[in-house]
């Protein structure tokens, strides 16, 4: 059924809420284009006077003319390490290579010479991640001298660290994932195995070197005196070792060849989703801005959102009468099925029973999730509790936790406490999860964290027999609540690559298209559920 | 009526020829040389026959296998077409001893006409005008020296034997006439094989008026006047029926002495009369003088056709045939104004030099009469004339007729070949033009205008380049991203734009340091806010942009950077063997891909190519030497750049 909507464009509440919204927007924007110019124009000027194409269109080279480009972690790093690495120093997205999605990942050698933070390692690593769920090629455009060596504890010794991109390699090798890398820098030590790993690498002439250790760790061990081309060079590597397949004159020919071996791939679609005819919403996605409140705290009606997001802005609504709280449904995006499930308020027992028995339906079915997070979390107090909704909130954790249909989740508005992982958190690995510049992300409300921790030093003031003036708790309460606001922040949250990516509201529709295509490049698995309590 | 006739000629023509015999019910028989397998003609004719190889003194001047080919098919009669040979009286003398009919004149009559001094003093014998010159048999350089003093410069050296502009000299200076009358003659021999010249009068501002006649041996009509004055270099471009300015007086003298001249002659089928008539001061009754007669169907009948309802080559058939004149003077009328514009495959800013190619892609109007003899896939062969299409539009006025060619051109599509196209619609354009002012200087005088007028201008190519990205379709979705587009680059055979997808149908383009703004909207493209009426089409060549300005861009293959081993000068032998022969030695010349050696291995014999252009610096090897894998064969020298 066609979505209405009530919005009053002309109203001053929806000029107010875009205003804010813009604000916030621009905010976000300027993080992601500073974080785009890298190491910024002179380590730009220099990339390029060594013949080297910017990091960027070198992506943009490697992709087809007019493909859609979904970056991931735009904004990753951002206000760590003093700056010191925009964009946390590689590029990553999913773009498409002959209609053929793939994931990039593309060193930027203009910040710090491309050299692996914490965070440039969680950016690579959960790139492969998205890789290895939606069984996307995964092409690594490598120009990155190895481990930040100041920051080795963080990036070395762990799971999660610089030697698992070569696991997630290897996994994905075996997994039929084809892992092509074009080296167009160097690739040294640990680095050097991101080529040597690859089912496919192509090596830039003069330009791109791999060895396990560069001329002057090597002059140092072992006395000999070797220039880095004939140490590793391309010659070297597609005509001596074999660590490299094809030599490439420059960047242009080595994405060119990088294209081809894409195009050899006889990389199939599984057939997944009933796709129909895509259609426009009846309402502008341009008018999100006004029809979402700017203060968090004011609620609205998610449908509005909907409307503008879904094919035709139709939406079979999905026990509309139940649970009130919760909005579940289906509807159509670009053509792919989809069940929808959004908040309307805090989560009762009722709409969490009805998200559990919703999201049965469409693992069901291999119906695609969408989540749209707005949420406070789940219903507190006596008659709550004692209704068991701690039992109907694990029903939907457990459904949202268990279904192997694709989940996107889309934080629209607050994402607080236990709601965050009924709608599917990142906790709860979806495939994306994206945020809007309003989205705020912490275990509870600022103001609440600080009355906690108030009553607690309250209690423990007047039972030592002392008074507490409002104006001390004020300033007590103080730090804890500007931590939480710092905190929550979507940049916070993204730098940290909590999500993947801030994103402008207006591509909500295009943003979930994309992520919901990237996904059925996997086929969907059959889900079998935790147990439900019941 | 023939049932069945055999047409000595190819392309279009051929076509035309096959189209109103098949609509008479007459059977056709084609030929074709070598070069024609597959063209059109051949696939249009109920028959084919193939008479030689691809150079016309093989095939389509051969009288002999001509009439070989007619016998064979058992036709009785032979249409000639225009050129090769439908204005050989010997071949006409032939087809008649082998009892065939000639869709023509007579023998006799080409021959009168052949010659164009002779010509000229058989139609003052019948009172036709002719411009003052000498038309002797002394072509003694003095003599014509002495002529050309007494008639007046600027004067006209032409091949007496000729046409189409060859052997054919302005003289403005009397001190240049002695070069140029050698050149003339020169070039009148080699064309001719006749080097004899006439001398006449130039007319300074002149028109190309010509008469359509047709006779059936006795009484001939006219079928009133073309305008060929839109020439370049004596070849016309754009031909048009009737002749702007042209009054009732002049019309019905100028036909009458058409009509006489036709009739002293006993002229037979269709002809042209050709006049020169003197623009200055409009068009006067006393101001035309006889040039020539064509004794064949013309390239441009067709605006003939389109104003007077009449199908020249049904009459050409039914006269032939032994009919009597299908009309009176008298039944004949004109009826609106026709335009015909000659579509080339040539090179216009190389200087209008022809051009080759596959027609990749090939397109006209629904709304114009189109002649061609190439479909879309066909080849334009240097073998012959590279026209691809005549482009004929008629309308109830001049003004009419001559905005719906523009249209049709605007609406032609060519790719695979440079074309005049472009010319064309410039022409069409043309200020002076559009208002009748026409006399044969007027290309000459504004051609760097109209050059510049048909080149692609810088939103053409932009809209090329989209094309050529594949983003032609502006209905694909595309080129979403977060936060700022993807600047891709999109490189061609001699350039290379950047491309920024801003989403459907919406894109920037930033070429030589312009950046330009693409968009779809409301079914057209606009390109910086300007709609523009240009399709983009994809094809085997590359990708096209119509409608006015057109352009094609030929994409680079990114692969085509030579194997790594072109940069260098060695060759090597590929693995151990035995070398068989050596073909090069130091110092000489070679071009990538030439064998160098070869070299027999493991059975097989495996030839050793040259990576890159260069000199050979060195020949490692002789042959009968066994080398090793990886053993250098050949040294080129270092490139020097």
């Amino acid at each position: 059924m066609k979505l209405s909507s009530n919005a009053l464009p002309s109203s001053d509440t929806f000029r107010a809420n875009r205003e804010a919204h813009l604000t916030a927007l621009s905010t976000i924007r300027e993080a992601a284009l500073s974080a785009a110019a890298g190491g910024g124009a002179k380590a730009l000027e220099r990339h390029v006077s060594r013949g080297k194409m910017p990091p960027r269109e070198r992506v943009a080279n490697l992709l087809d003319p007019g493909s859609a480009f979904l970056e991931i972690g735009a904004t990753a790093a951002h206000g760590m390490y003093d700056d010191a690495a925009p964009c946390a120093g590689v590029i990553a997205g999913i773009g498409r290579v002959h209609g053929q999605d793939v994931m990039v990942v593309a060193n930027d050698a203009t910040v710090k010479g491309g050299t692996y933070y914490p965070m440039t390692v969680k950016k690579h690593l959960r790139a492969q991640e998205i890789a290895q769920e939606c069984h996307l090629p995964c092409v690594y455009l490598v120009d990155s001298g190895g481990a930040n060596l100041p920051n080795q504890d963080e990036v070395f010794p762990d799971r999660d660290h610089f030697g698992r991109i070569f696991y997630n390699q290897a996994q994905m090798s075996a997994m039929g994932i084809p892992q092509i890398a074009v080296v167009m820098g160097s690739c040294t030590a640990g680095g050097a195995y991101v080529p040597a790993m690859s089912d496919v690498t192509i090596i830039v002439k003069n330009q791109g070197t791999i060895f396990l250790a560069g001329p002057p760790l090597v002059r140092a061990a072992t006395g000999e005196v070797v220039s880095a081309e004939d140490l590793g060079g391309g010659d070297v590597h597609t005509r001596l070792s074999g660590v490299a397949d094809y030599l490439a004159e420059d960047d242009a020919h080595a994405l060119a060849i990088a294209r081809r071996a894409i195009g050899n791939l006889n990389h199939t679609r599984p057939q997944t989703v009933q796709w129909q005819s895509p259609e426009a919403p009846a309402y502008d996605p341009d008018d999100i801005l006004g029809v979402v409140p700017a203060d968090l705290r004011t609620p609205y009606d998610i449908r509005e959102v909907i409307a503008r997001v879904v094919d035709g802005s139709r939406f079979d609504e999905f026990k509309a009468r139940f649970g009130e709280t919760l909005v579940t449904g289906f509807a159509h995006l670009e053509g792919c099925p989809i069940g929808i499930v959004a908040n309307n308020g805090v989560i009762f027992s009722e709409a969490a029973q009805k998200g559990a028995h919703f999201i049965e339906l469409c693992s069901m079915r291999n119906i695609p999730l969408v989540f749209l997070q707005n949420v406070t979390g789940f219903m507190v107090g006596r008659k709550y509790e004692n209704e068991g909704i701690a039992r109907h909130g694990a029903k939907m954790v457990t459904a949202v936790a268990t279904t192997n249909v694709p989940k996107i989740t889309m934080l629209v508005g607050g994402s607080f406490g236990a709601g965050n992982y009924g709608m599917s958190g990142r906790a709860y690995s979806p495939r994306f999860l994206w945020t809007w510049p309003n989205s705020r992300i912490s275990v509870m409300g600022g103001e609440q964290a600080a009355g906690v921790l108030a009553t607690v030093r309250r209690d423990g003031i007047e039972r030592a027999g002392g008074t507490w003036s409002p104006e001390d708790e004020a300033e007590f309460k103080r730090p804890t609540i500007e931590m939480f606001e710092r905190q929550s922040h979507p940049l916070y949250a993204s730098a940290r690559l909590w999500d993947d990516g801030v994103i402008d509201p207006r591509k909500t529709r295009d943003v979930l298209s994309l992520s919901l295509r990237t996904s059925l490049n996997a086929p969907i698995q059959p889900t079998r559920f935790g147990i439900f309590r019941m | 009526m023939f049932q069945k006739i055999l047409i000595a000629n190819r392309g279009e023509i051929a076509c035309r020829v096959i189209d109103t015999a098949r609509r008479l019910g007459v059977r056709t028989v084609a030929v074709y040389s070598d070069a024609d397998r597959g063209s059109r003609h051949v696939a249009l004719a109920d028959e084919a026959v193939h008479i030689g190889g691809p150079a016309p003194r093989d095939s389509y001047l051969r009288g002999d296998a001509i009439i070989r080919a007619a016998l064979d098919t058992g036709v009785q009669a032979i249409h000639p077409g225009y050129g090769f040979l439908s204005e050989n009286p010997d071949f006409v003398d032939a087809v008649t001893a082998a009892g065939l009919i000639f869709i023509g004149p007579s023998a006799q009559a080409i021959r009168q006409m052949g010659l164009k001094d002779a010509a000229k003093v058989l139609m003052q014998q019948a009172g036709v005008p002719v411009v003052p010159g000498c038309h002797g048999a002394n072509q003694d350089p003095d003599h014509l020296a002495y002529q050309a003093d007494q008639i007046g410069y600027p004067v006209l050296i032409k091949a007496v034997a000729g046409g189409g502009g060859k052997g054919m000299r302005l003289v403005e200076d009397p001190a240049d006439f002695a070069t140029a009358l050698q050149s003339a003659q020169g070039e009148a021999a080699t064309a001719f094989g006749n080097p004899s010249v006439l001398i006449e009068k130039y007319i300074q501002q002149p028109r190309h008026i010509e008469v359509q006649v047709f006779g059936d041996g006795r009484r001939a009509v006219h079928l009133f006047e073309r305008d060929c004055s839109l020439q370049r270099r004596h070849q016309k471009v754009i031909e048009e029926a009737p002749a702007p300015g042209m009054t009732d007086d002049m019309r019905a003298t100028m036909g009458a002495a058409a009509v006489r001249a036709a009739e002293a002659i006993n002229y037979a089928g269709a002809g042209t009369i050709e006049f020169i008539v003197d623009g200055r001061d409009g068009l006067r009754p006393d101001g035309f003088w006889f040039m020539e007669m064509n004794t064949r169907l013309q390239v441009e009948h067709p605006v003939t056709e389109l104003i007077t309802g009449v199908d020249l080559v049904e009459w050409q058939l039914r006269v032939a045939s032994g009919e009597p004149l299908p009309a009176s003077q008298a039944q004949l009328s004109i009826k609106g104004h026709a335009f015909e514009a000659r579509l080339y495959a040539e090179d216009v800013p190389a200087g209008f030099l022809p051009a080759t190619g596959t027609l990749a892609h090939l397109h006209f109007p629904a709304q114009a009469r189109i002649e061609s003899g190439v479909r879309p896939g066909d080849q334009i062969s240097p073998w012959y004339d590279p026209m691809i299409a005549k482009v004929v539009t008629h309308g109830a006025t001049r003004a009419i007729a001559l905005r719906a060619l523009e249209a049709a051109l605007c609406d032609t599509e060519v790719a695979g070949s440079v074309t005049n196209l472009d010319f064309l619609i410039a022409l069409t354009r043309h200020e002076g033009f559009g208002k009748g002012e026409v006399d044969t200087g007027l290309i000459a005088r504004d051609l760097t205008a109209l050059v510049k007028a048909a080149e692609p201008d810088p939103g053409t190519r932009a809209l090329a380049v989209l094309g050529l990205a594949g983003l032609d379709d502006p209905m694909i979705r595309g080129g979403i991203t977060l936060w700022q587009p993807l600047r891709r680059t999109i490189a061609w055979d001699g350039g290379e734009a950047v491309l920024e997808v801003l989403g459907p149908g919406a894109a920037r383009v930033t070429l030589d340091g312009t950046t330009h703004e693409i968009g779809y909207e409301g079914g057209r493209w606009w390109v910086d806010g300007r709609p523009r009426r240009a399709r983009i089409v994809s094809h085997a060549a590359g990708t096209s942009v119509f409608g006015g300005r057109s352009l094609t861009l030929t994409p680079l293959d990114p692969l085509a950077r030579g194997g790594a081993e072109t940069g260098g000068g060695l060759t090597l032998s590929p693995m151990p063997g035995l070398v068989k022969a050596v073909f090069v030695t130091a110092g000489q010349q070679v071009a990538a891909g030439d064998r160098l050696a070869i070299l027999e291995a493991m059975k097989m014999e495996h030839s050793l190519t040259a990576g890159r252009d260069g000199h050979v610096a060195e020949v490692l090897v002789q042959a009968g030497d066994q080398v090793e894998a990886g053993a250098p064969l050949v040294r080129l020298e270092e490139e020097s750049d």
